[in-house]
């Protein structure tokens, strides 16, 4: 392979010593006027072109040297005074040369001074030339001398305007120069992977690749010349280029000639011509990159359309995106193999482009997204992370354009596509959608556009989304929520209370990873810990404090408070709970919700085990406290028997205080008491006995827990004390009352016949 | 060996000049020695006139037995040296026996001589015309003296001239069909044409044009064939794909072409063949050969 590479370099500078020597000839005879010796000089020097051996690249090194040498020549040839030949006869002079690539080298020289002399219309000399050149067979030498003929015909063509101009229709002279031009390089430039034996089929792609623009050149002098009207175009340049490109058959020269078409010529005429140039793209050879073809077009109009305003009925008139839509369809369709990245990117950018084009219709967006979840319906998740990648940007599209997450979501099959995400990727679809909503969130706050219902749903889903987040390194998680954080806070106090606590249940499910693996991470340097978490979930909480949302930070506290219990950390329990009793106290006024509030907090506090004695100890007496000063004495009266369970935790080393739990229920029998008189006094009949029979089942409950305070007698006397309460007259009938002391004595009495210790210890009971 | 050159030198000086001398065109000729010489040109029907001046060296007088000259044409091959074939022998005395003792001139005159024949350089075989001057002696051998010209006859352009079509081929390899506009062209003419690939399985190189110039003389079992080629015309470079149809234009005005002749007096013939030559990447050659023919076009 070395030694290849070094016999080309040899070749190459044989090539170049050739020019170089035949070229001071050249000069020699051009400096003494002597046409024959030029001619002779000339001719020789252009057999250098005639190798075979040298690769595109190195052709072309040497190509360029004669290139500049010819343009000596042709200075020469214009000065019929020193030469003394006409033009004319110097056209035919030059034809006598033997070989045939020297010999149109030559012509395609005394062709552009023949034109310029204007002794002859410009077409017919182009159209000699072009039709001469059709000798040259072999690929890169015809290449390369059509690129010659391309290169001195380019400023002498009979377009509109041009002194070249001829008669009347000269452009299509002009036009039909350059098609055929563009044609015979094209076969030459697809015939190249036909030649030459034993080379790898690699190394050809790439040397032809190296020659493309040769032949897409064509593609750009069309679009240059003026009088190409949107007519021509459509008529004859698109028509035979198309014509030329499926013909061909070659994937190669179709997926960048598709894409020269799409690049070089305005806008506007694709518009017009849409429907022709998507009806050759299913004609292309199935290896072909249709879709990036289809989405460097859509990208294009998508960029047209945005342009400018008055472009956009155009956009209307020709339907564009139902034409769009179904070429791609087509596509699809036809290329069974194609990857499932390939087709959403084609969905991508037909999003983009209906997005452009036509902002007002959502169907068009359902309809793109819809089609797209027909294409992954037999993918339930996408492997591929860059299809994943591009079913991320289909998805973000929307979002961008209507700043407006409430729009995306009306749309039926967005979730649906979002199904096909991997975890991971739904996570930075997440993050893209709640960044698109805290972008937006100014905008919604102050228009007041949104009904309230619309409001929650869009929260929802944000509290959703939030969830969604997920990363397994516990650091990039905390900085994910950290992100998250400060987007939410920027909400303002009406998005708060959905969001927040999405965020602080994520956190905290950080929190329980941690603890999962603790062990590993012990140490200062460790950025993700507990502790780090829950500084930050007190200030994510104290934040709602803005909103304000009492009742919710509360629990939230509270849900902080049994998390760090988890951790073992007294202290920042401890904290949790302060807070959760300072909003008690100062925030939670409403009695009903006290009364929720008091039993969040008996639940949490009974749970707890991380405090010490005296922690404790403050904590329940606070409880039993607030249990106790409730406004109503139903509410008082269930706190505090409630409050018992604070004494008695049904743990293997759970504190198991039975005088104290026994006080509780004495002190709620009272509050019960006192609750009947006040009835009494109110409305003249004592209220309902349920709160008997409700303390009743506590006795029993710690009765059976072995409570030894609690005995058999204290139960009798119990149930004696409702029976009574039940028969006095001014006992108000209540089938609910009933109906569970009922069901609470059938239960002691099941206790006993089922024998055992308990039903020995339930015999006691006697009634 | 100077005294012997001057022993032999001639005993006069001969000078043939042409009545319309001045104005007539000259043409190069290529002589036995190699050399080029300028001489006149003629054509069949034209008077041949002029002047031959004969004098006598210094001091010295010529006996003679009369003077001649004759304007030959002759066929002359070379496998049969020596041997001259005229086909045209024609005679005017221009003096009676007697002396010369100074410069004498005469004039001379052949009316509207017929010289069918174009003169021709060939291979094998030569046709000249001469006006040769003889000056008969007794002794020390008459003195000759000869005066090439240059005859060439033109012809109108043929009313018929088809054009050339042929489809060839080797079968499931090659199959092409090639046109040429005429199968008849001047001197200056430029053979315009096509070839067409219908069907190509062979890789092939390049595609040249030859003009080959098939020269026989003698007649029977001592026909001697010469085929030159003449031209080697590139026309295409590479492999072509079927259905592409490739250009012919060949100039043939660089070219030292004759005019075709047939069957000259049953001494020779010369004709011209365009040979299509075709070369695979074996360096097979693959070939169709036609005849043309080649006429002189009267400038007009």
């Amino acid at each position: 392979m070395l030694n290849g590479i070094d016999d080309e370099e040899k070749w190459l500078a044989e090539g170049i010593a050739g020019i170089q020597h035949n070229a001071f000839y050249m000069h020699q005879a051009l400096d003494s006027n002597n046409l024959r010796e030029a001619l002779k000089y000339s001719a020789q020097m252009l057999s250098e072109l005639r190798t075979s051996k040298l690769s595109p690249h190195k052709y072309y090194e040497l190509y360029m040297r004669a290139f500049d040498e010819l343009r000596k020549l042709e200075m020469f040839f214009k000065e019929d005074s020193k030469h003394g030949v006409s033009v004319i006869d110097l056209y035919e002079l030059v034809q006598h040369a033997g070989n045939i690539l020297p010999r149109l080298y030559l012509l395609c020289t005394v062709g552009s001074v023949y034109i310029k002399s204007k002794e002859a219309p410009a077409k017919e000399v182009l159209k000699d030339l072009v039709e001469m050149c059709r000798g040259v067979q072999h690929p890169i030498r015809g290449l390369f001398l059509r690129s010659y003929l391309a290169q001195i015909s380019r400023d002498k063509l009979p377009d509109i305007g041009s002194e070249y101009e001829g008669d009347a229709d000269t452009v299509m002279d002009a036009v039909e120069f350059v098609l055929q031009n563009f044609t015979e390089m094209n076969k030459l430039w697809v015939q190249m992977q036909h030649q030459g034996p034993g080379r790898f089929r690699e190394k050809q792609e790439k040397e032809r690749s190296e020659l493309r623009d040769l032949v897409g050149k064509n593609l750009h002098v069309l679009s240059q010349i003026e009088g190409v009207d949107l007519g021509i175009y459509k008529e004859t340049v698109l028509t035979r280029v198309l014509e030329q490109v499926v013909n061909c058959k070659d994937d190669l020269a179709q997926y960048y000639l598709m894409d020269c078409i799409i690049q070089v010529f305005p806008d506007e005429y694709h518009l017009q011509t849409l429907e022709t140039l998507l009806g050759a793209c299913p004609q292309l050879q199935p290896t072909v990159d249709v879709k990036t073809v289809l989405s460097r077009l859509m990208d294009r109009l998508s960029n047209y359309a945005a342009s400018s305003e008055d472009v956009l009925p155009e956009f209307l008139q020709v339907e564009a995106f139902t034409k769009l839509s179904n070429a791609i369809g087509k596509v699809i369709e036809a290329q069974v193999d194609m990857p499932a990245v390939g087709a959403i990117t084609l969905y991508v950018s037909l999003l983009t482009f209906t997005l452009c084009v036509h902002p007002d219709r959502l169907d068009y967006v359902d309809q793109v997204l819809g089609a797209c979840v027909k294409k992954l319906y037999n993918i339930p998740k996408l492997e591929d992370s860059r299809a994943m990648k591009q079913v991320v940007a289909l998805l973000s599209a929307p979002l961008e354009k209507y700043n407006d997450i409430v729009t995306a979501l009306t749309l039926s099959n967005y979730p649906r596509v979002m199904d096909h995400l991997d975890n991971g990727t739904n996570k930075v679809m997440a993050m893209v959608i709640i960044q698109s909503i805290m972008k937006n969130n100014t905008f919604i706050s102050t228009a007041h556009k949104l009904d309230e219902e619309d409001f929650k749903d869009e929260q929802n889903s944000v509290a959703r989304l939030i969830h969604m987040l997920y990363n397994d390194e516990p650091e990039e998680m905390l900085k994910i929520i950290c992100i998250v954080r400060k987007h939410t806070m920027a909400g303002g106090p009406k998005r708060l209370p959905f969001t927040v606590p999405s965020l602080v249940f994520s956190a905290l499910r950080l929190v329980w990873r941690l603890q999962g693996q603790e062990g590993d991470i012990v140490g200062e340097e460790v950025p993700a810990t507990p502790k780090k978490i829950f500084q930050l979930l007190t200030q994510i909480i104290e934040a709602l404090s803005a909103v304000p949302s009492p009742e919710l930070a509360l629990r939230l506290y509270l849900q902080c408070a049994e998390a760090a219990n988890g951790c073992d950390l007294e202290l920042v329990a401890y904290e949790f709970f302060t807070q959760a009793f300072v909003l008690y106290e100062e925030e939670i006024a409403d009695s009903k919700a006290q009364v929720t509030a008091i039993h969040l907090i008996i639940g949490t506090l009974q749970r707890m085990n991380v405090f010490g004695v005296e922690n404790r100890d403050t904590m329940t007496h606070k409880t039993t406290g607030y249990s106790a000063r409730l406004l109503k004495k139903p509410d008082q009266c269930r706190a505090v028997y409630a409050c018992s369970h604070l004494f008695w935790v049904d743990d293997q080393d759970g504190i198991k205080d039975g005088e104290r739990v026994l006080l509780c229920l004495k002190r709620a029998l009272r509050i019960a008491n006192a609750a009947q008189q006040m009835a009494n006094v109110a409305r003249g009949s004592s209220g309902p006995v349920i709160l008997f029979v409700e303390i009743l089942n506590k006795y029993l409950y710690f009765f059976e827990k072995g409570n030894q305070q609690i005995t058999g007698a204290a139960i009798q006397d119990l149930i004696e004390l409702i029976n009574t309460e039940m028969q006095s007259d001014s006992a108000t009938p209540d089938t609910a009352s009933d109906a569970f002391l009922a069901s609470t004595l059938r239960y002691i009495q099941f206790q006993k016949q089922k024998g055992g210790v308990m039903g020995e210890k339930f015999e006691a009971i006697k009634f | 060996m100077n005294f012997l050159i001057g022993a032999f030198k001639p005993a006069c000086n001969f000078s043939i000049t042409f009545s319309d001398g001045k104005s007539r065109k000259q043409v190069p000729m290529k002589k036995e020695n190699g050399q080029t010489v300028m001489v006149p040109l003629f054509q069949s029907q034209e008077n041949i006139a002029g002047k031959i001046s004969i004098e006598p060296l210094q001091g010295k007088k010529i006996e003679h037995n009369g003077v001649k000259v004759e304007l030959l044409g002759q066929i002359e091959m070379y496998f049969d040296r020596g041997n001259f074939y005229d086909f045209t022998s024609l005679v005017r005395e221009l003096d009676v026996p007697g002396d010369i003792y100074e410069r004498k001139t005469y004039p001379f005159e052949f009316s509207t001589v017929e010289m069918p024949y174009e003169t021709y350089n060939g291979v094998n075989v030569r046709l000249r015309y001469i006006l040769k001057v003889t000056v008969s002696r007794n002794y020390g051998g008459s003195i000759v003296e000869y005066q090439d010209f240059v005859v060439r006859n033109y012809s109108p352009p043929p009313s018929i001239n088809n054009s050339i079509k042929m489809e060839v081929g080797i079968e499931d390899c090659l199959h092409i069909e090639f046109e040429y506009n005429k199968s008849k062209y001047h001197l200056k003419d430029v053979i315009i044409g096509k070839i067409y690939f219908l069907l190509v399985r062979i890789k092939i190189k390049n595609m040249d044009l030859e003009i080959r110039r098939r020269e026989s003389t003698g007649s029977g079992a001592n026909t001697h064939v010469e085929t030159e080629t003449l031209a080697k015309f590139e026309l295409m470079d590479g492999a072509p794909v079927r259905g592409e149809s490739i250009p012919i234009r060949l100039f043939l005005s660089p070219y030292e072409l004759t005019p075709t002749h047939r069957n000259i007096n049953n001494k020779f013939s010369v004709k011209y063949y365009l040979n299509l030559v075709l070369v695979d990447e074996e360096d097979r050659r693959y070939f169709k050969q036609q005849e043309i023919t080649i006429y002189r076009l009267q400038d007009s």
